[in-house]
């Protein structure tokens, strides 16, 4: 088959891209230019997108033997990522551009222009497994599973993609790349969110959306307890940062409730108000008929709890055996049974 | 294999590579005393007559350098810093729109380092800069101009610029005039005249000789400041142990593409407007861009072509898995193409700048490589514009 590996400069999608060297198939390594002024060399483990990044990824492409050339998607990635990131936050939840990104750049804008260019199937470096028959499943490496980040995908979307790290840990991973000669093989692994290299995004949010102050105020009493200047920096759930005057009344620490840029208000309260027994999410991926049990997920690297999910109309709406705390609005969930897929949303809604 | 990117670099010329090899072969730096010195300086000599020979200059008006990227910033910086030491109020510095990178980015580092007021010079639709365009820029304040400096030929279009002309205006006005001819050295004539020229960057493995070996013509009385220190070899001006092997090739390729030109020009523009009309019997949506092909306003070995509605990396990737290798212009440290600024000062929209690609032919290119790409075209440029629709290329 004509494979297209896209090769972030890391060490997951270089071997990803050596597998399909192997197993047989004509592949081409592309790298994705999504930073419209790349910053030259990359500092710590932060960031994905410097010209050192487009580099090394060159380089792997050269040890493998395999084309290579880098595609600008630096613009789709602004408008569908990056600015719906900012829009996002300034509305009051919390995106995840991870799973954005898969879901309108590498498995949409990448993935289309392959299949028209002729490319039978888009490798990455993702830790996923993916089964003959469509189903996604979580990587061996529960430590490095990706599933929950590709779990929004359409199935049209999973079936030209080909992940061929998820039977390997992390560390096997490492080993390989080392073995084949390959120089990203201790490169740090990137996290944080790759478009704010300095790793401070109420910062970042800051300078894009600008300072827009309002109170924190208690969710019992009412009362004002601080101010703050922009809803942007909070994030349901969040405990530190708040910098209130006054402990509360019963001392026990508070959280962000509820954010509500309309009014640029920050709802604060205790831990037990942030719990969340019902979610409503839109844009949900669920091939599902009636109700089905299965265990949810709502955070990249968070646990999974016993679940009742039910399509209804474009939404999902998802009931949870046992609370969790601090889940906004704008992340994804995503439902598994064991280790298999199920399915996923947007949520759009919560309730204790 | 079918290499059509002669203009980013050329196969090295038989007799280039044997008399690089043989120098190689010997020991002697040129500016030693004893007898492997002498024998080593002999043959920068002999090599520096050649060239000045065929670029119709004194032997001792060539200033060996590393490269074209080297001459043009010697010429640019040098003269800049030169003119600026005499008469500081000289800060003006005029290019045209449609440079290399070589000399665009060297006088954006003027500009925004050395205090230099950079002007670029429009062009018409064909890449022209118009002899009026720079009368008119130098007399709006010719007393400050320092420099004027615009390519003998383009290395996207092929445009060949009326450098005679160009550099009599500036000669009106009392300027100097540098030409960067690194794309249109081996191919047309390129000699310094009478009124011509004041400073030429030429560069060696354009025409058939190694890479990392140029020149700058400088024409005498020209004042240049150093950019490199040391032992001063080249008239002061450059400084680095002489490349021996280097210029000894580059004589030699330079010696032979001269001599074959005035045959080869004539070869290759037949086969450039074969390509052409080949090519646009397969996707007759396909539009050359830059000078028309009659005259002698283009290259001969230039070929540049947009396909309306495709992406020009995806045209290029595309016919690179078939095995025929051409460039879509400018390329930015990233590998990202961005749309070509020589298109874009052209008046080109950006969408027929991105959808551009660049054939360029030299010595070793036959009639079976334009069949190649003819043979390639049709399929690759359906493929293309398909990915081109997705990403909202409208192809008009
Ligand atoms: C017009 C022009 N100037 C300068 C250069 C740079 O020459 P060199 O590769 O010898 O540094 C090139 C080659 O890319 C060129 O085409």
């Amino acid at each position: 088959m004509r494979m297209l590996a896209a090769m972030s400069g890391g060490v997951d999608s270089a071997v990803a891209a050596a597998r399909a060297v192997d197993a047989g198939h004509d592949v081409t390594g592309v790298h994705l230019a999504l930073s419209r002024s790349p910053e030259s060399d990359r500092t710590g483990a932060r960031g994905c997108c410097t010209l050192e990044d487009a580099r090394d990824a060159r380089r792997a492409a050269d040890v493998l033997g395999i084309p290579f050339y880098v595609w600008d998607l630096a613009e789709r990635f602004e408008t569908e990522v990056i600015e719906q990131f900012v829009e996002s936050y300034a509305a009051g939840r919390t995106p995840n551009p991870c799973v954005r990104c898969n879901e309108r750049i590498k498995f949409a804008a990448v993935l289309d222009r392959a299949l028209a260019l002729g490319f039978d199937a888009v490798v990455t470096g993702h830790h996923a497994r993916l089964d003959p028959d469509g189903t996604l499943r979580r990587s061996v490496d529960p430590a490095k599973d990706q599933s929950y980040v590709l779990g929004t995908l359409r199935p049209e979307q999973l079936t030209a993609a080909r992940f061929p790290l998820g039977d390997s840990t992390k560390a096997q991973v490492r080993r390989e790349a080392a073995e084949r000669g390959l120089a990203v093989a201790d490169k740090p692994d990137s996290h944080d969110i790759c478009f704010i290299s300095s790793g401070d995004t109420g910062g970042w949010l800051r300078q894009r959306i600008g300072s827009r102050p309002g109170p924190i105020v208690d969710s019992r009493t009412g009362q004002t307890l601080g101010e703050h200047d922009g809803t942007f920096a909070f994030t349901v759930g969040q405990r530190r940062g708040l910098r209130l005057g006054q402990p509360a009344p019963d001392g026990r620490p508070r959280y962000v409730l509820d954010i509500s840029p309309v009014t640029s208000t920050v709802t604060v309260g205790s831990a037990d108000e942030l719990d969340i027994r019902r979610l409503v999410a839109d844009r949900a991926v669920w091939p599902h008929e009636g109700t089905v049990s299965c265990q949810a997920q709502v955070r990249a690297h968070g646990g999974v709890v016993a679940a009742q999910a039910e399509a209804r109309g474009d939404e999902l709406v998802v009931t949870l055996a046992a609370p969790v705390r601090g889940t906004a609005a704008g992340q994804a969930v995503v439902l598994y049974d064991g280790d298999r897929v199920l399915g996923g949303g947007h949520i759009r809604a919560t309730a204790g | 294999m079918t290499y059509l990117d002669h203009a980013a670099t050329t196969p090295m010329r038989p007799e280039a590579l044997a008399a690089y090899a043989a120098v190689l072969a010997d020991t002697g730096n040129a500016s030693s005393l004893h007898a492997s010195g002498r024998r080593a300086r002999r043959i920068v000599e002999e090599s520096r007559e050649t060239l000045a020979g065929v670029l119709g200059a004194r032997p001792s008006d060539v200033v060996f350098t590393g490269g074209g990227t080297e001459g043009d910033n010697l010429a640019l910086k040098g003269l800049y810093w030169a003119r600026r030491r005499v008469e500081p109020a000289r800060r003006r510095v005029l290019v045209s729109a449609v440079e290399h990178r070589a000399v665009l980015d060297t006088v954006q580092w003027l500009g925004a380092e050395q205090g230099a007021e950079v002007e670029l010079l429009d062009v018409d639709a064909a890449g022209t800069v118009h002899p009026d365009t720079l009368a008119a820029a130098i007399e709006r304040d010719p007393a400050a101009v320092a420099l004027v400096s615009v390519m003998w030929a383009n290395s996207e279009v092929g445009t060949v610029e009326p450098v005679a002309e160009l550099a009599a205006v500036a000669h009106r006005h009392g300027v100097p005039f540098h030409t960067d001819a690194v794309q249109a050295f081996g191919q047309i004539p390129v000699t310094v005249g009478e009124d011509g020229p004041d400073a030429i960057t030429v560069s060696a493995h354009k025409i058939g000789g190694p890479v990392g070996v140029g020149a700058l013509v400088v024409r005498r009385g020209l004042v240049l400041e150093p950019l490199t220190h040391g032992g001063g070899q080249e008239r002061d001006i450059r400084s680095g142990t002489l490349n021996t092997a280097g210029a000894a090739a580059f004589a030699a390729a330079a010696s032979t593409a001269c001599a074959q030109a005035p045959r080869e020009s004539v070869r290759l523009a037949a086969l450039r407007d074969r390509l052409v009309r080949r090519v646009q019997e397969k996707v007759p949506g396909a539009v050359l861009n830059g000078a028309g092909l009659s005259g002698s306003q283009r290259l001969p070995g230039n070929t540049h072509l947009t396909f309306p509605g495709c992406e020009g990396d995806s045209l290029l990737m595309l016919l690179d898995a078939r095995g025929i290798e051409c460039s879509t212009g400018s390329a930015c440290s990233a590998g990202v193409a961005r749309p070509s600024h020589v298109l874009l000062a052209m008046g080109a929209s950006e969408e027929h700048a991105r959808g551009s690609l660049r054939f360029s032919l030299g010595h070793t290119s036959c009639a079976a490589d334009v069949e190649a790409l003819v043979e390639a075209i049709g399929p690759v440029v359906e493929r293309a514009s398909r990915a081109g629709a997705l990403a909202g290329m409208t192809g008009v």
